[in-house]
């Protein structure tokens, strides 16, 4: 037990120096995470045995990572990539393969090892990519979804790959291997090794069917029952639950966890409570892609790397090269333009983590001799090390020359409208909701009650679940594109303490809070909100000005008397905020916050009724004649 | 010191606006002007006379902006008028507080120019419509300026005759702030024409 939590304090403590470290530095997390693992592996020599166990359990978060693109794409977005997703990616990794087959061939490595190199040398890291996509917001650019119909390919690719590899067996490799064979990534566990083709077929269609049937149909009813108990960390156990149940199913059939994770969250991405799930998996992928950094940063040879140093450079400088070159030949053809086309070439340059699945695999499967598996497994890792220079290179680069083009060409294009966050869709929030998305502006709506967010669904209003007080779910709602928050929500301290939090960490939003009466408004204005509005003030006022007019005021004045009413009252907001601060710190009983509301209301009495001394009264400046008998001094 | 322009721009849909809002925004960027969106500040009519009489006491050059609707202002530059022109303000026994301050309309017009004359399909002259506004000025004391105006306003921007509107009436702010300008020389022109003559010499 101490030593798997001396190993976690050690992993644990590399990332939390090393990565904001690489931030500060502009260097990107996983850049941080990687170094991170070369320090605590190879250089310091605090872990090295087990990466290879760990790695196995930090893949993981490959599989929840692929669970939250999933989630974040809808059935008619991915239909609408299905050109580029076959197209590009199905070129990109044919094209590499066989490069990269043809090199090995030229090198005289036997047809079956150079095919099984070729294979996993074309695919390219989905974690680190996407990854880095995320933190510097390229995920929207056209290139970013190119990379990522590539790397989706890519991934499903893996599939046939792990069909064709065994059949590439080499017989004279089959004593050599026998040892490594029982560390393969291969899972012993599985329910259809006796199956024929066409049954297994049948199995696997089965399960896909499965999937998309329970995440359509039953998935809301499971969410409904546990939203109602109120209880935030089942709702975590849930989630998790249904990521580990695909990624099993997945594994138990013989296919791609990953991909399976990533079919769940297609299917749950039009849910109510998709932001929910993704605020709940989010920090988990979170740790567990950085595990996996760390090991591949830990799992470097160095031993290895200092007796091959020239060739290992070498072959990882060549992929890294002809990955590129392969991928802007490609973007050019599929008109992926300007910056997005170097973007695509260099953030897929690298071999990726499934690479190290498959070497694994095709050495259990006699097809790769465990000395080549060595070097490629450093080539793998290397590249990948590589990657975040890359992106770099993109920043300092390329970036700029293209955004001064393109800056010029499109002055004349006004700013889009940021999106508007409202956190409570009941008998308020919902109106605010109508109006802006009745003008085209673009809402998202979160309320914590699930019954709140079936009701606005039937009047065909999208909202999601979800507790708007969690930092983690306002960051995947896309609090960062937002440019107002409205705060609607019933519970009066959570409201405040919302607004604080968003004034906090998001300085840039502008907060519209809903107030439940005066001392809350106040509240609301301590913690930073721009504007209030009392939840109740407007409608009492317009029965005012009704009753106004019902008790013989003509209407038109009884207008201008309501309106001066609150003129003469937001006159005095300053004063009596200020008191109901004092109240607030010394602790009193508000005795001169009553003082001095009284003297508002003084001033409302005077204000609405008495004249100004030339004739005029305040409450109704203007269409009052000049005093009789003027035109003789004129 | 220079002459601070006040422009009191009014269009009751600047979104669709073609001539008034470039011109309004252009003229923002001024130095010495203050440019107000009234309906932007008094969305509900609610307009605050003590601001908007301190705004008037703080500038030299009044300027109205608007497209002419039914040969008048929009509707709030009238309310505006009716509130904060008061009796003992703008005009009475003690209102001086405009005297000497000077007055001009910046504004468009459908019609061709044509249009705008005595056998023309409106019967009257743009001055002689603006003669109410013109006996305004009179009466508050300040010195009325010929109307800046770009009739044919709703073609304009695809005749191309937008740009050269803006940067004559750029070039006339300018002039406005120089504190040793002749308003008074002003008075006798048609400001349109002379801003052609003008634009000419400035730009070569």
């Amino acid at each position: 037990m101490t030593g798997y939590l001396l190993h976690a304090f050690v992993y644990l403590c590399a990332a939390v120096i090393a990565v904001p470290i690489a931030k500060r530095l502009g260097l990107g997390s996983v850049l941080g995470y990687l170094v991170a693992g070369v320090v605590i592996g190879p250089v310091l020599g605090f872990v090295g045995q087990e990466t290879a166990t760990i790695q196995h359990f930090a893949e993981f978060g490959v599989v929840m990572m692929l669970f939250l693109v999933g989630l974040e794409l809808e059935p008619k977005m991915l239909w609408a990539m299905k050109h580029r997703l076959l197209g590009l990616g199905g070129l990109q990794v044919t094209l590499s393969t066989l490069v990269f087959s043809g090199c090995a061939l030229y090198w005289g490595i036997a047809w079956q090892t150079a095919v099984a190199i070729g294979l996993l040398l074309s695919l390219s890291s989905t974690a680190i990519v996407l990854q880095t996509f995320n933190e510097k917001g390229l995920s929207k650019t056209d290139g970013g979804r190119s990379s990522f119909s590539v790397l989706l390919f890519q991934d499903i690719a893996v599939i046939p790959m792990l069909a064709v590899i065994p059949l590439l067996a080499i017989p004279e490799l089959l004593e050599t291997s026998q040892q490594v064979a029982q560390d393969s990534h291969g899972d012993s566990l599985s329910l259809v090794a006796h199956l024929t083709g066409w049954h297994y077929a049948l199995v696997v269609v089965g399960a896909i069917a499965a999937i998309i049937a329970s995440g359509r149909f039953l998935s809301r009813h499971l969410f409904h029952f546990i939203a109602a108990s109120g209880l935030r960390e089942v709702f975590t156990a849930a989630a998790l639950m249904l990521v580990i149940g695909v990624a099993t199913l997945m594994g138990l059939i013989g296919l791609s966890p990953a991909l399976g994770t990533f079919l769940a969250g297609v299917v749950l991405a039009n849910s109510d409570f998709r932001h929910e799930l993704e605020a709940n998996v989010e920090p988990f992928k979170g740790l567990l892609l950085g595990l996996f950094f760390i090991t591949v940063g830990a799992g470097i040879q160095f031993s290895v790397l200092v007796d091959e140093f020239a060739i290992v450079i070498g072959i990882t400088l060549a992929v890294i090269s002809i990955k590129a070159a392969i991928l802007f030949v490609l973007a050019l053809i599929f008109k992926v333009r300007s910056s997005d086309g170097w973007l695509l070439a260099l953030s897929l340059s690298q071999a990726g983590e499934f690479g190290f699945v498959l070497i694994n695999f095709t050495v259990g499967n006699h097809v790769l001799p465990p000395e080549y598996a060595q070097i490629l497994s450093l080539v793998v890792a290397l590249s990948m090390f590589l990657t975040p220079g890359l992106f770099i290179l993109y920043d300092r680069l390329i970036l700029p020359r293209y955004q001064q083009q393109s800056n010029a060409a499109e002055q004349d294009v006004p700013d889009s409208q940021g999106q508007v966050i409202i956190a409570g869709v009941g008998r308020f929030g919902q109106i605010v909701n109508r109006l802006l998305v009745a003008n085209d502006i673009p809402t998202v709506v979160l309320d914590a009650q699930a019954g709140q967010v079936d009701l606005l669904r039937n009047i065909n209003i999208k909202s999601y679940f979800g507790d708007a007080t969690r930092p983690e779910l306002l960051e995947t709602v896309g609090i960062d594109e937002a440019s107002l928050f409205v705060v609607a929500i019933d519970n009066k301290i959570q409201a405040v303490e919302l607004v604080t939090y968003l004034k906090h960490a998001h300085p840039h939003l502008k907060i519209l809070a809903r107030a439940f009466d005066r001392g809350h408004s106040y509240e609301l204005e301590q913690a930073g909100a721009d504007v209030i509005i009392s939840e109740t003030y407007y409608s009492a006022l317009a029965a005012g000005e009704k009753a106004l007019s019902l008790s013989g005021i003509h209407p038109f004045r009884a207008q201008h008397l309501a309106q001066s009413f609150v003129e003469i009252e937001q006159s005095h907001h300053q004063e009596l905020y200020e008191s109901w601060q004092q109240g607030q710190v010394n602790g009193e009983t508000f005795a001169r916050y009553r003082e001095i509301f009284k003297q508002l209301q003084a001033a409302l009495d005077e204000g609405m009724e008495g004249d100004r001394l030339d004739g005029h009264s305040d409450s109704e400046r203007g269409w009052t004649p000049p005093p009789k008998g003027y035109i003789d001094k004129l | 010191m220079s002459n601070r322009v006040l422009i009191l721009y009014a269009h009751p849909s600047t979104h669709r606006s073609e001539i008034n809002r470039p011109l309004f925004e252009a003229s923002c960027q001024v130095n010495h002007v203050t440019a107000v969106d009234l309906y932007a500040e008094y969305p509900s009519f609610r307009i605050d006379i003590d601001l908007e009489q301190q705004r008037l006491r703080d500038h030299d050059v009044i300027c109205f902006m608007f497209p002419l609707y039914w040969y008048s202002t929009p509707a709030i530059l009238k309310e505006w008028q009716d509130l904060v022109l008061e009796y003992g303000f703008a005009y009475g026994a003690d209102g001086r507080e405009l005297t000497g301050k000077k007055f001009i309309c910046v504004l468009s017009a459908g019609g061709a120019e044509s249009a705008y004359q005595a056998s023309g399909l409106n019967r009257f002259t743009l001055p002689e419509l603006l003669q109410p506004l013109e006996q305004t000025a009179n009466l508050t004391g300040m010195t009325y300026l010929p109307p800046y105006a770009l009739f044919g306003a709703r073609t304009a921007k695809e005749d191309g005759k937008l740009s050269d509107h803006v940067l004559e009436w750029l070039l006339w702010l300018g002039e406005f702030s120089k504190p040793d300008f002749n308003f008074d020389a002003l008075r006798q022109y048609d400001l349109l024409k002379l801003a052609r003559d003008h634009v000419m010499e400035v730009t070569p």
